[in-house]
């Protein structure tokens, strides 16, 4: 039994070998979407700064480090400050219970996926703090709105985590991984799958659902006031949170650490390397989504929520919980 | 016994809170400062903001809102029961089965009232 100070030191360890990565893979997530989107439009995207333009996301950070830091004379000084580093440190502590191979994870608590859950319905405070402070008038618009979407995808995105508990009959989040050893969630649960990636898509703001920062009616949306770094924690959390949303479809939906099929030269690379390539392709279809579709409008994106996904994963949790029960194949 | 994983979890949240005030005091010291009364005030498309920015707002965001507490705490009783539900046989299934069902009743109230229509 190592001695507590020990253990503590490899748990710290631990949390930056988690943030290192997700902060330079948010750098790159970014480089990334320019360079699809370039690609998409039939133009190069970043190529100046370093080799293909590889350096372009931390000119950026370092610009943003430099620029002046406005504090609007009518806002809420205290609450300007704080809502993007609370946004900031809620994208970064759910990383806390998300586990990349069957033993590496921070915390593996019994209760991850509602320790996850809990953590994603704070992000909600980060915007509606932002609005409120800014006391100005598209902040204030894009907050209501941005706060009213992200709650209501959020109860679809419930229903779906609670059709995959069924299936696990456990809340941690190596269990839910480890259960999908011979087959993916994704292809018994696959409306599920749809419904959870388009969710994912609402939740985080992105295109076609980014209503809250929806640039033709709304200048910038919630963060319409924020320059400087105050935008930048914004933007690193808002990418964060993208790979985050990704990572949990993978754990959900697509094995986790599991290669595709379990056959010998598949199965002895490292989990790891198939949990990133994974995580990269859902982020994949995150961009080439925004490259596609045009934004949706709002009522349409409420009813879409509430009218759609709502009565069709409420249907799913009952056919799926029907089914396992009465032909007793429920997990112990 | 104290479980370590919950200590790591509030070491995690300390450390992101240092992050985020380390690279805001970061900005402070190496931005220029100079503020006057145009680039404080609020943002407007080239006037004076007349009107306070938190005025009414439509009551359909409230319905949403409480609609989503109905739902969420509806997810939060499913949470235990669909970890559960080896266990606790034919009359839990049945109950919950029961409860979606009056949910069902008053979901199918409120879309034919219009409550989740936007116009």
């Amino acid at each position: 039994m190592p001695s507590l100070s020990l253990e503590i030191t490899i748990g710290i360890l631990k949390i930056f070998s988690f943030v290192v990565p997700v902060l330079v893979s948010v750098a790159l997530l970014v480089y990334l979407e320019r360079k699809v989107l370039g690609a998409v439009q039939l133009r190069k995207g970043p190529n100046v700064v370093g080799p293909f333009g590889i350096l372009q996301s931390f000119a950026d950070v370092l610009k943003l480090l430099t620029k002046e830091n406005l504090l609007p004379s009518s806002s809420n000084k205290f609450l300007f400050i704080f809502a993007p580093m609370l946004t900031l440190i809620l994208s970064l502590i759910a990383w806390a219970v998300i586990p990349i191979s069957s033993t590496y994870v921070i915390a593996n608590i019994n209760i991850g996926i509602l320790y996850l859950f809990a953590v994603s319905s704070f992000g909600v405070y980060g915007v509606i703090i932002a609005g409120w402070a800014s006391n100005s008038k598209y902040p204030f618009l894009g907050a209501l709105r941005s706060a009213a979407q992200m709650i209501s995808y959020e109860v679809s995105i419930g229903f779906v985590i609670i059709t995959v508990l069924i299936c696990v009959g456990s809340l941690n989040l190596i269990d839910i991984v480890e259960s999908q050893k011979n087959m993916w969630f994704a292809i018994p649960l696959l409306p599920m799958f749809v419904v959870f990636i388009i969710s994912a898509l609402a939740e985080t703001n992105r295109l076609p659902f980014d209503l809250p920062e929806d640039e033709a009616t709304l200048v910038a949306g919630f963060f319409t006031e924020y320059s400087s770094i105050s935008f930048g924690l914004f933007f690193l959390a808002e990418y964060a949170n993208m790979i985050l949303m990704s990572s949990l479809t993978v754990i959900l939906f697509l094995g986790g650490w599991y290669p595709p099929i379990d056959i010998f030269p598949l199965n002895a690379i490292p989990g790891i390397f198939w949990f990133v390539i994974k995580v990269f392709l859902i982020l994949f279809v995150f961009l080439w989504v925004r490259a596609t579709f045009p934004r949706y409008r709002y009522d349409q994106l409420m009813r879409l929520g509430w009218k759609i996904f709502l009565p069709l994963t409420l249907i799913w949790v009952v056919i799926t919980s029907a089914f396992l029960f009465y032909f007793g194949l429920l997990p112990n | 016994m104290y479980n370590l994983d919950y200590i790591f979890i509030l070491i995690f949240i300390l450390i992101g809170a240092g992050m985020a005030i380390a690279m805001y005091l970061l900005s402070k010291i190496l931005s220029p400062s100079s503020p006057d009364s145009e680039k404080l005030s609020a943002y407007e498309c080239g006037f004076e903001a007349f009107d306070d920015a938190r005025s009414k707002f439509d009551v359909k965001f409230y319905l949403v809102s409480i609609l989503f507490i109905i739902f969420d705490l509806e997810i939060a009783f499913l949470f235990p029961w669909a970890v559960s539900l080896s266990n606790i046989g034919a009359l839990g299934f049945y109950s919950m089965m029961f409860f979606l069902f009056i949910l069902t009743v008053g979901f199918i109230y409120e879309w034919k009232n219009g409550a989740l229509d936007w116009e």
